[in-house]
């Protein structure tokens, strides 16, 4: 016995001198905050810069509310999709179920439920239609084992166009009034749609940090054989982690029904890709197992402020897609850098094993587990025409 | 450098210089020295066989001759220069090739591609597809394999063939020294005689073959030489493969020079419990078949065997991991559903996998996590979790269990191997098991933590604990079970308390595959 302590110190703390800090990471109060402190720089910063370049204007409640309404929509879907990729999946399809959730609820079939009885009706139909679609992801995701990307991808797909084909490619506008007055409306000064997306986001941040869901989040998609030998359902948590998904794609459908009054197939166009980037520059590493709430309401809110300066000084919006670009390769840079601490055992076993092959050309395979994040941000910079 | 090299004299002095002369290597990893002082030479033209138990040394040795890793001490000689192997490319670039027993193949890609797979036969960085299929097709009908085309895809091809295509990837890199790392475990008898007519035209054309294997017959058939290793060290060499005994070969394995110390087992053990494990006639098609053992609250039963003799398969098909074929697994008189691992947890059983790092522990978080990973709902009311509970548990675990450091706030990757196991140990102690298995519970625990792991294993029998435990070390089986399975090619062979057997008989029963007394097969005990 007293071998053994002679014998494990040296280890742990040769390993503990890298990850002296790291190793806190995890911890509920002190990491987040110290992860997230680059990102809180970085939205000082660009504040600070909207404060120089458009004085008046950008120093103003009222901006300031247009900027957190803007960041409601996108900020809800991206709390679900921090809970997808954490759980060690994608969910690319969020735009065209915000559309397809829209559009159904605001069908004139809904809206004569809605007049007869309440507007929760549509909420509710929104919702409904959100987390079906989600379900139906979340099985052929997990029992049907396709990869998330593609499944999403046909979900992307099939969803935008059901919806066309419901609205029958025609803007449908929304009638009821109280709708349109509770979600349009505000409390206190703050705008209705912002106190929804603080609530979502409060709510992941709950679900994440102090439930057993949230736990066996990070460690399905941080080892999910792992999970699996420890006794957790593995397929039927992820079924879940698609249906939250879509849950809060027909939470934003109501949301861009209230700011639009009309529910369209055309709502949420890319809005995948803003969630995307979101969450990832807000420090969820794509390949699952870690990420924060706080950081993904940080991108969302970056993102939104990065567009609100480049519009007060009338820079076009061609400029701040290069500009969305750049940050989001810069975030996921130092995330690798953050990353490559704890990736680093894991290489080791892996060039061990292959870098003996006559091959001899494994060694890029340590690369992977940037590869993804590097390659689908950068489309999301691009924006290609889907 | 090793005393105990006990050279009778080598065969035939005719080559004065060997092709390979490997002298002290030592290799140094945290905690374990993997080699201590090994000493091989290789002629060119022979078979050299290189026995040794598990933990040897073997994998590390050959590993240091492909360029993988650097050793930290003794000198390589290749054809009396001395080299520095600095990486496999360097290895390579002498004429060394390995085929390794996972091999490492593209299958994706075609037969022609692999064997050329980065020296891709090429003009202006435009591929030659046709003269690479010609030369593919040339280096596999020199193997003696011609029905292999060239441009089939690997991935369809069986383990046999990929073998061939391994070993024309070593040839066409004029390989002069091939190391094959047991390739007879893919493959069955009549692709064994294929190989071995593969290694003799290798041979009889100057190659030098380091052969790995377990199985005494084969190398009694192609061998030319034998070097044994024993915990790291050149034990014999230069044996004459033909004539050397099995016993000679079993005696120089065995009778480690590290001991362990096991725990004492309990004197008297409770016959009359029922059993809280029942396994019947549980078959895992391909992989082993018809095991029936069950085991009491207290018992310690170990599963000894090589590995891929199913050892680790029979494992966690009892724990759901894999479904059953057929046979039925009863925990404490209940039936557990096939293939559902959740059910088996809820049930009480617990698996310390044999894969730590990668089936066991969520590395980037913190200790307490992992520890409670298996028992959160206890800390949950309606899926919210109490932290400080949560903790606190983890804690108390952590300190039962010795575990160095106590901070359950770390990172599981910053601690040693041994520790780590005490994790996977706490998570299920957390969860009050009554059954336990646990596939190689040392494997990465240095030498000084086992004896720790050891005690702790018997004292959880102690508390009333079943326990199965599978490891490829035979004196740890022996010393830490009360009963034994032995199991070869998938079949048991042989059940008996481990203290009627010794280290010398369980290598003789797996490397022969049968037990030298009949009756003893395929038998739970009846009392």
């Amino acid at each position: 016995m007293s071998e053994t302590t002679t014998a494990a110190p040296p280890s742990g703390s040769a390993a503990d001198a890298g990850d002296g800090a790291r190793a806190k990471g995890p911890g509920l109060l002190g990491g987040p905050l110290g992860r997230n402190l680059g990102l809180v720089v970085a939205l000082l910063v660009l504040c600070i810069v909207g404060a120089i370049t458009a004085p008046g204007r950008f120093v103003d409640v009222d901006n300031v509310l247009t900027i957190l309404r803007l960041a409601a929509v996108v900020g809800v879907v991206s709390v679900g999709m921090t809970f997808v990729i954490i759980g060690g999946g994608i969910d690319l399809s969020v735009g065209a179920l915000v559309a397809l959730s829209s559009v159904w609820a605001t069908t004139l079939a809904t809206q004569a439920m809605a007049q007869d009885f309440h507007w929760i009706v549509m909420v509710f139909t929104a919702i409904a239609v959100g987390a079906g679609a989600g379900l139906i992801n979340g099985i052929v995701i997990a029992y049907g084992r396709l990869v998330a990307f593609i499944a999403t991808l046909a979900m992307l797909a099939a969803a935008r166009g059901l919806a066309e084909i419901i609205a029958n490619r025609r803007t449908q506008i929304v009638q009821d009034r109280g709708f349109i007055e509770f979600f349009g409306g505000d409390v206190l000064g703050i705008p209705t749609l912002v106190i929804i997306f603080a609530l979502v986001a409060a709510a992941g941040w709950v679900l994440l940090n102090r439930t057993t869901f949230g736990r066996r989040t990070f460690a399905v998609g941080g080892n999910a054989e792992a999970a699996r030998l420890a006794g957790i359902r593995v397929q039927r948590h992820t079924v879940w982690l698609y249906v939250l998904s879509g849950v809060t794609c027909g939470i934003a459908a109501v949301m861009l029904m209230a700011r639009t009054t009309t529910g369209s197939s055309t709502h949420g166009t890319l809005l995948e890709l803003d969630a995307i980037a979101a969450v990832v520059i807000g420090g969820t590493l794509l390949v699952g197992g870690r990420g924060t709430i706080v950081g993904t309401v940080l991108g969302v809110l970056i993102f939104t402020t990065l567009g609100n300066v480049f519009t007060l000084n009338n820079l076009s919006s061609s400029a701040q897609a290069v500009a969305r670009g750049v940050i989001i390769v810069l975030a996921v840079l130092l995330q690798q850098r953050l990353a490559a601490g704890g990736a680093r055992p894991r290489k080791k076993a892996r060039g061990a094993a292959t870098s003996g092959s006559p091959a001899g050309a494994l060694p890029g395979g340590s690369a992977t587990p940037g590869g993804p994040a590097g390659a689908r941000p950068g489309d999301s910079g691009g924006r290609p025409p889907t | 450098m090793s005393t105990s090299v006990a050279s009778p004299s080598g065969g035939s002095p005719l080559l004065s210089t060997p092709l390979l002369e490997m002298r002290g290597i030592v290799k140094q990893f945290p905690g374990v020295r993997a080699l201590d002082g090994v000493d091989l030479d290789v002629r060119a033209g022979e078979v050299h066989c290189l026995l040794g138990q598990n933990g040897a040394g073997k994998s590390t040795l050959i590993k240091v001759l492909a360029g993988a890793h650097q050793p930290d001490e003794g000198e390589i000689r290749w054809d009396g220069d001395r080299v520095t192997l600095g990486d496999p490319q360097a290895a390579m670039a002498r004429g060394i090739a390995t085929i390794y027993q996972e091999l490492d193949l593209v299958a994706g890609l075609t037969v022609a591609d692999n064997v050329f797979l980065g020296r891709e036969r090429s003009r202006l960085g435009i591929t030659r597809p046709a003269q690479a299929n010609r030369a593919a097709g040339e280096l596999l009908a020199r193997l003696g394999h011609p029905e292999i085309r060239p441009t089939a895809e690997v991935g369809s091809l069986s383990a046999a063939s990929q073998q061939m295509v391994s070993m024309a990837r070593a040839l066409s890199q004029d390989a002069r020294l091939i190391v094959m790392d047991e390739p007879s475990a893919v493959l069955d008898a009549e692709e064994v005689d294929h190989l071995f007519q593969v290694v003799r035209d290798l041979t009889a054309d100057g190659v030098a073959v380091v052969y790995i294997s377990h199985r005494l017959e084969e190398i009694r058939e192609v061998g030319d030489r034998i070097t044994v290793l024993k915990d790291g060290r050149t034990v014999a060499t230069g044996l004459p493969a033909r004539e050397t005994s099995t016993a000679e070969v079993i005696t120089l394995m065995t009778g480690r020079t590290i001991e362990y110390v096991f725990p004492a087992r309990r004197e008297v053990r409770d016959q009359a419990a029922e059993p809280v494990l029942e396994v019947q006639d549980l078959s895992l098609a391909g992989r082993f078949r018809d095991v029936s053992f069950h085991v009491r609250p207290g018992e310690v039963l170990g599963l000894a065997g090589l590995v891929g003799s199913g050892r680790s398969e029979i494992l966690e098909t009892v724990y759901g991991a894999r479904r059953a074929t057929t046979g039925t697994v009863h925990v404490a008189g209940r039936r557990l559903r096939p293939g559902d691992v959740a059910a088996a947890v809820g049930a009480g059983v617990g698996l310390a996998p044999e894969e730590r790092k990668s089936q066991g522990l969520l590395l980037g978080e913190p200790i307490y996590r992992n520890i409670t990973l298996a028992s959160l709902a206890r800390f949950a009311r309606g899926g919210y979790l109490s932290g400080g509970a949560e903790k606190q548990a983890a804690r108390e675990q952590a300190e039962a269990l010795d575990l160095r450091p106590v901070d359950v706030d770390r990172e599981v990757r910053t601690l040693s191997g041994g520790n780590q196991q005490k994790v996977v140990l706490a998570r299920w102690l957390l969860r009050d098991c009554t059954v336990l298995l646990l596939d190689e519970p040392t494997r990465g625990v240095d030498v000084g933590a086992r004896s720790e792991i050891y005690a702790l294993i018997r004292a959880l029998a102690d508390r009333g604990v079943a326990v199965v435990v599978v490891s490829s070390e035979i004196p740890e089986v022996l010393g830490l079970a009360d009963e034994v399975l032995v199991v070869a090619d998938g079949d048991v062979i042989a059940r008996r308390p481990a203290d009627e057997l010794d280290e010398h008989q369980v290598l003789d029963m797996v490397m022969e595959g049968a037990a030298p007394v009949p009756g003893a097969a395929r038998e739970g005990d009846v009392a």
